[in-house]
């Protein structure tokens, strides 16, 4: 019998990996768009801007992953 | 008998697999964006269906075995095929019925497993990749997904903390679709080619494909046509177990869920370790529980899905076994596996009308399956 344990160990850190990053990119959006409300919007909405593009960009790559 | 019959059967028989399949595994991906809100119910299956659709003309590329080697395949008919597929499916009616989700593959694999042994004994099963590819992932899935889920709940808490109630909401669910939509889609691609390999194989060992052929076109819109229509009618039943019955979900919860859920049966999926989608997401689901805000997770209703997970082999296996016995005997074996597992179905089917489960249920709060329930849009 052969497990493929390196595979298994690999699934659950790049899982780790790519959730964290993501969950973290997601909520620092979410605080750029509520400092959207603050005295300077800029850096809110530019926060927001680039965290949300890494989101998108993630999708991007597990739609990627889906096709090939 | 007439091998077309045969022939015919066992295609239509896949494709009744398949729809079973897209309703049974539909809570998978919708389940906890109907929960928190993020989509109706009825929008919910329907982008479901569509990128399920989609996802079964993503990519043609037939998985070269129905069975990744748990049985010898060499040995295959359309009459062990036929016996499998019988097995899967009336599983999938059972723990539908009851509201627990399952893992469609596993149920598959235990028919095939169930009519291979009894057609050709116990050494066209090849234990060790039982446990290869069936135990060892079905342990993995939910404690990798549910560990991963733990941890992005929490720091989804954290890092929002201090940001509006209403915003993190919104937020949250927005982001939610984005997950499902994903999970949807690898689903589509995934399960419907499992289907167009079942109907290739078929008709590779009739004769009436040349071996090494892809599907042709129709048995990938038959396939892809038939896991759509059967997400679409959404397996209420579970969806409602997943989104409601395991624990209560605020939306960042079940952005974590879902983000979770897609993110390791993609990874997984990609460095070769295949999980059921099943198994991952209802991990996925308790880890955002027990990272909520109130740690709360019903076991009695893990317990109850962990059990059918255990019987879902077996099971699959005795029906596939009784089916494939009988179809091998000849026209008459067929006609009656097919005549009885229809009004199996038919009896599942009415069952469920004295309790049923519609779309309103999956957002009720007070829905108790035991209390009698007024008359709805049932599916």
């Amino acid at each position: 019998m052969h497990v493929n344990w390196g595979a298994l160990v690999s699934v659950l850190v790049v899982s780790l990996a790519v959730v964290v990053g993501l969950v973290l990119l997601f909520g620092l959006g979410l605080r750029g768009i509520a400092a959207r409300d603050g005295r300077s919007p800029v850096p809110g909405v530019a926060l927001a801007a680039v965290a949300f593009a890494g989101c998108a960009a993630v999708i991007g790559l597990g739609i990627y992953v889906i096709v090939s | 008998m007439d091998a077309a019959v045969l022939i015919t059967i066992v295609v239509m028989t896949a494709l009744a697999f398949d729809f079973t399949n897209g309703f049974h595994d539909t809570a998978n991906a919708m389940a906890t964006s109907i929960a928190t809100g993020a989509l109706r119910p009825r929008a919910a299956v329907a982008l479901s269906a569509v990128l399920n659709l989609l996802g079964a003309f993503l990519s043609v590329e037939v998985a070269k075995t129905i069975s990744g080697g748990i049985v010898d395949e060499s040995q295959i008919s359309p009459a062990v095929i036929f016996g499998g597929l019988a097995g899967a499916i009336l599983w999938n009616l059972l723990t539908w019925y009851v509201g627990l989700p399952s893992s469609s593959s596993h149920a598959l694999f235990g028919g095939l497993i169930g009519a291979a042994w009894i057609s050709f004994g116990a050494d066209s099963v090849h234990l060790t990749k039982i446990v290869e590819k069936i135990l060892l992932p079905a342990l993995a899935a939910p404690l990798i997904a549910g560990l991963v889920g733990f941890i992005a709940t929490w720091i989804t808490y954290r890092i929002t903390r201090g940001v509006p109630d209403r915003l993190v909401t919104k937020g949250f669910r927005f982001g939610q679709i984005a997950s499902a939509s994903l999970v949807s889609l690898a689903h589509g691609t995934n399960d419907a080619q499992k289907t167009m390999g079942v109907i290739t194989l078929t008709l590779i060992s009739a004769g009436h494909l040349s071996p090494g052929s892809g599907p042709p076109v129709w048995v990938i819109v038959s396939a892809g046509t038939a896991i759509a229509l059967g997400t679409y009618l959404g397996g209420w039943r579970i969806t409602h177990t997943l989104g409601k019955g395991l624990t209560k979900l605020e939306a960042p919860q079940g952005f974590a869920a879902q983000t979770s859920a897609a993110t390791v049966i993609l990874t997984s999926s990609h460095l070769g370790f295949a999980l059921s989608t099943t198994h991952v997401c209802s991990g996925g689901i308790i880890g955002a529980g027990l990272g909520g805000r109130e740690r709360d997770v019903r076991w009695s209703v893990a317990r109850r899905m962990a059990v059918a997970w255990v019987l879902t082999v077996p099971a699959a296996a005795v029906v596939g076994a009784i089916a494939g016995k009988a179809a091998s005997l000849g026209t008459g074996g067929v006609i009656g596996v097919a005549v009885v597992g229809i009004a199996v179905a038919v009896g599942i089917y009415l069952a469920s009308r004295r309790t049923p489960v519609g779309p309103a249920h999956v957002v009720d709060e007070l829905y108790t399956p035991a209390e009698p329930t007024p008359a709805r849009k049932v599916a």
